[in-house]
């Protein structure tokens, strides 16, 4: 995504990414990203929460139109939940975050891109 | 607390290490970064939407599209952007499952909400479709072939500036 945005932006078009995985965002180096620090899934705002979908995008139209120059981040102040345990979970034995047949398509889907680079098709 | 985010790079090559798996992936990285300014209002902009949340659309009848293997690695698709938001869902499994859902199309491809935007006039129009990206495995992919058919696709549609969601 970070790399659709940098090529789109360098051949003329403003974009703004919205995003959950700050570090991975900031880390490829990206013109404009809304950052609101929710579990990956949602980086619009929580399902069927319109009022607040339309805040962060709102938070996005704002920097398209006043950002000055590149690689800015903004934090929209929105919480997932009063705890903040679920971000300690991320990734862990307790919570696997692929099993079962999920893992197995992904594992499927990472083959069919090493067989299809050995064949020199992609 | 605002600064203790999820570092998802540094928790990635942990988790898959434990799980057997010793060859990190490599995040793409760049120390410059492209600028564009927005050289107008947004009230006058048409604002292009691209995602990589693996948008798929219900069949008419409500039923649920059959889950197709994918013949191919990366690619880029696009979908009429009138296409009623009860039929738009996404097929995307790496999200956090135990924390959330995608059950509303809005949380990842706020077409809705664009949609409420242009008829209030906070933008200035949608193109007649958003566009979509498949999962590569591969930056160089990504760089040579997808990046630059989303920017053709863009052109075609004039847009003025575009929003981005992953997942």
């Amino acid at each position: 995504m970070s790399l659709v945005a940098r090529h789109l932006e360098a051949n003329g078009i403003p974009t703004v990414i919205f995003g959950v995985a700050r570090d991975i965002v900031e880390y490829a180096g990206v013109p404009r990203f809304v950052f609101t620090d929710f579990p990956l899934g949602n980086p619009c705002g929580k399902p069927f929460d319109a009022a607040m979908q339309r805040a962060i995008l709102e938070t996005g139209f704002d920097l398209l139109e006043h950002a000055t120059g590149p690689g800015v981040t903004v934090t929209t102040p929105f919480v997932w939940s009063e705890d903040d345990s679920w971000k300690k979970k991320v990734f862990t034995k307790e919570r696997p975050f692929m099993e079962g047949e999920v893992l197995e398509r992904w594992e499927k889907a990472k083959e069919r891109y090493r067989r299809q680079k050995r064949e020199g098709n992609v | 607390m605002a600064d203790d985010y999820v570092r998802y790079i540094e928790r990635t090559r942990e988790y898959y290490l434990a799980e057997g798996y010793n060859n990190p992936y490599q995040w793409a990285h760049f120390e410059d970064i492209p600028f564009t300014p927005l050289t107008k209002s947004l009230r006058e902009c048409r604002v292009g939407l691209v995602t990589t949340s693996d948008i798929a659309v219900r069949s008419a009848t409500g039923e649920r599209e059959r889950v197709e293997a994918q013949t191919q690695v990366g690619g880029v698709y696009s979908i009429p952007f009138d296409t009623p938001a009860e039929r738009l869902f996404s097929r995307n499994e790496f999200y956090d499952r135990y924390e959330t859902n995608l059950n509303d199309v809005n949380a990842y491809c706020p077409v809705t909400r664009l949609r409420e935007f242009a008829t209030e006039g906070r933008i200035g129009s949608l193109p007649p479709r958003f566009h979509g990206v498949y999962t590569a495995y591969s930056n160089r992919l990504i760089m040579e072939r997808d990046a630059p058919e989303v920017l053709r696709r863009c052109r075609e549609d004039k847009v003025d500036a575009v929003i981005l969601t992953p997942i």
